[in-house]
């Protein structure tokens, strides 16, 4: 029987890791000071050491090359992991990962493939300004041949990181950085918790993956379906138990592939459906969902769907509170949705 | 009103008295109409090179990035210390696989012409880089090329019906019609599929080079892109990856003097030569006679010994010319001057090759008529037997539901999704 130990999500990827370094010598880990320092969010920690340098190595700035040379270990034959230190960082990597990752598999009929699992914190609510907060999620979900993934609690981020690092096909992995060492209920101006004593930060020390493209529901309800990811989970939680409402929490967990059977059954168990991401909303993620939703469940609805977004601007420094979408503003949405 | 945005631009601050500022915009030597001229180019003797040890300190190398390595002289002997004495076999071998690269070329660009398929690329005047780099690798280093090194599949010996299937796009494609014609993948050749979107491959090869070093294999990775091409970001990550990590890489830049209608000049070409973006970098560069298929390899090989003796990578600019258009997609009588390829100093790389094996004794005219004849027919016949599992647009492609094949490994629900819809659609429309 495995060990169960506490962990915050740091920890918890650090811990996939390592698991899957120690179970295939074909893994390495790559990125901007992630080799002897362990990552300035420390999240490759002691790899190195354990490890050694030709499996956990420091590279130079250029995000571009950090993913060419993986698409390179990749066609060798290793597992690359790369680590590109904030999501905001990854644009000058987009030809990398969009035309080359992404199709190699398509391109050459199989003849060679990207199984890569690029790591990168996104998200906002740490004041970082608008190259520290982004989520380019949608990007992502956009462009054919890769996997999007986003966890939301430290169990989950290393299942489904263990699962991401054995698949065969390029994977995004964002860590919603502003949960890295807590949940985060949206309340900006009270004390930040921590991991400690929550359930979903009881991990197993050992391995074992959770599939991508199985949705979690974080809260089972009937009363209205919301559908979120990351730290939004956190935030919609807390919302939901101040309103004291029956809603259905489905946290999707991955993006590609999507789980669209859990979505799909909710919505048609509710009749009710809010959207709830950070990204920026035109052509976000949630446009996607609304139209799944809206396709799949149009008879069953009882309600417009609504989506609550960050805002069509870039992510404001000392405006971040306005711009986050908080429980205020999920609360209204809900507020309108339930109306009727 | 005016926009101020505008007239800060427009004007500074008046009183100062400076003059001018002027904007260079390159302007290449001739345009169509215009007399072509390259008594300008510096072109060293034959023997003037000298050869650094493969270990060599890139500093103590720097000159070679401004020379030019040379073995075949005006009269086609050997000379210098380059010249890699390869035995006659290997001459005749490297002789055979640039003349069948030239008429795969012709028959190809014929077939474009008689609508068979989209689009060709002829790499006419620039067989030696391909070949002589080809034959002076291993037969199991990893080669990462750009999209007109056609010549290093057919220097492996790779069937030419596979590359024409692949052309044709037809049911015989083993990339099931999926890529741009000369867009080739071959595993089994070392040849990695190539990208239409340029020096991507750069990285890549470092990366493959970074990995084989990492597991202490033996082997090595070389890459190609093309001159205008080294202005990419990918370009210069990969140069400091390699230099970083020492890589066991040989990075090719053909400078084949045009990038579609853009000549070298827009690429850097006025301001120094492009084997000196090695000295930046601190890796060892050499600038090569690119039509001279002995020095290619002679270089190459310096650079893979250099590579496998764990000393690092090596940059090497082949100079050339692009004898036709960009691809069949332009007219190059467009934007250049119409006399530059009969005028380009460093001749053609095929009769080159051919005085030289002629002046040894090992071959003569009447042989090389023969070769040629025996080739064209060897395309013919091949190019029949590709068009007998179609031509593009003729039906004889893949099903049209494999569409939705290794988009990723296992097929996720919205592409059964889509690919369903999609049969439907067609049955419902009776077709």
């Amino acid at each position: 029987m495995t060990d169960i130990q506490h962990m915050n999500m740091i920890q918890a990827i650090n811990s996939a890791m390592d698991v899957m370094m120690e179970r295939d010598p074909t893994v390495v880990v790559m990125g901007e000071d992630v080799g002897f320092f362990g990552g300035v969010f420390r999240a490759t920690a002691g790899l190195q050491q354990k490890y050694g340098k030709n499996r956990v190595f420091d590279t130079p700035i250029t995000e571009c090359g950090i993913i060419g040379v993986a698409v390179g270990m990749g066609a060798y034959g290793l597992r690359p992991v790369p680590e590109i230190q904030f999501a905001d960082y990854i644009y000058p990597a987009l030809d990398q990962l969009v035309s080359e990752a992404a199709r190699l598999r398509y391109r050459s009929a199989g003849e060679f493939i990207a199984p890569m699992t690029v790591r990168s914190p996104f998200g906002g609510g740490i004041f970082g300004g608008q190259t520290h907060s982004q989520s380019p999620e949608g990007i992502f979900t956009h462009c054919s041949g890769i996997k999007t993934v986003i966890p939301s609690t430290p169990y989950d981020a290393k299942g489904l990181l263990i699962a991401a690092i054995e698949d065969n096909d390029p994977t995004i992995f964002f860590e919603p950085k502003r949960i890295y060492n807590g949940p985060f209920d949206g309340e900006y101006d009270t004390p930040a918790t921590s991991w400690a004593g929550h359930r979903d930060a009881q991990v197993p020390t050992g391995y074992y993956r959770i599939p991508l493209g199985k949705a979690r529901i974080a809260r089972a309800g009937e009363a209205l379906t919301i559908l979120c990811y990351g730290t939004m989970v956190h935030v919609v939680e807390h919302t939901v138990a101040m309103l004291g409402l029956d809603a259905e929490i489905v946290d999707l967990r991955s993006l590609v592939p999507l789980d669209i059977e859990t979505i799909e059954a909710s919505v048609k168990k509710t009749g009710r459906c809010l959207i709830v991401h950070e990204a920026t909303r035109t052509s976000g993620f949630g446009a996607e969902l609304l139209a799944q939703v809206q396709e799949r469940c149009f008879h069953h609805l009882e309600a417009p769907i609504e989506r609550v977004t960050g805002f069509d601007t870039p992510y404001p420094h000392s405006l971040e509170w306005a711009y986050f979408p908080g429980p205020v503003r999920i609360r209204e949405a809900i507020n309108k949705i339930m109306k009727d | 009103m005016t926009d101020p945005h505008v007239s800060a631009g427009l004007q500074g601050e008046s009183g100062r008295n400076l003059p001018p500022l002027r904007l260079h915009v390159p302007e290449p030597p001739a345009r169509p109409g215009e007399s072509a001229d390259f008594t300008h180019f510096d072109i060293p003797a034959a023997d003037a090179a000298p050869r650094p040890d493969e270990t060599a300190q890139p500093a103590t190398m720097r000159d070679m990035a401004y020379g030019l390595v040379r073995v075949l002289d005006e009269d086609g002997a050997a000379v210098g210390q380059w010249n890699p004495n390869l035995p006659p076999e290997t001459l005749l071998r490297m002789l055979r696989a640039m003349a069948l690269t030239r008429a795969f070329d012709a028959r190809m660009f014929r077939a474009q012409r008689q609508g068979k398929t989209s689009f060709y690329m002829k790499s006419t005047g620039e067989e030696a880089v391909s070949i002589g780099a080809a034959l002076a690798l291993h037969r199991d280093d990893m080669c990462f090329p750009s999209y007109r090194q056609q010549g290093i599949l057919i220097a492996r010996d790779w069937p030419i019906i596979d590359m024409m299937n692949q052309i044709y796009s037809n049911k015989g494609d083993r990339l099931k019609g999926r890529q741009l014609p000369i867009m080739y993948s071959a595993r089994e050749a070392g040849f990695f599929s190539i990208s239409g979107n340029l020096t991507t491959q750069y990285p890549q090869a470092v990366g493959w080079a970074m990995a084989s070093a990492a597991r202490g294999d033996t082997r090595i990775a070389a890459t190609w892109c093309g001159e205008g091409s080294t202005a990419e970001g990918d370009f210069h990550s990969a140069c400091t990856f390699a230099s970083v990590y020492r890589a066991p890489v040989i990075m090719n830049i053909v400078n084949n003097q045009w990038a579609i209608s853009s000549f070298s000049g827009f690429a850097g070409a006025e301001a120094t030569t492009f084997a000196a973006r090695a000295v930046g970098y601190g890796i060892a560069g050499l600038r090569v006679d690119g039509n001279d298929v002995l020095a290619v390899y002679a270089a190459t090989r310096w650079a893979a010994d250099r590579a496998r003796a764990n000393a690092g990578p090596t940059l090497i600019e082949h100079f050339t010319y692009r004898v036709e258009g960009h691809s069949t997609s332009d007219d190059p009588t467009a934007y250049r001057s119409a006399e530059e390829s009969s005028l380009w100093p460093l001749g053609d790389p095929i009769a080159r090759l051919k005085q030289h094996c002629i002046g040894l004794g090992i071959w003569d005219e009447d042989r090389h008529a023969a070769m040629d004849k025996e080739l064209a027919e060897t395309v013919r016949d091949a190019a029949r037997e590709a068009e007998k599992n179609g031509i593009l647009g003729h039906g004889l492609h893949h099903p049209m539901e494999s569409m939705f094949e290794d988009v990723f490994e296992e097929m996720p629900w919205h592409l059964k999704e889509q690919q369903q819809q999609m049969l439907d659609e067609w049955k419902a429309a009776g077709l």
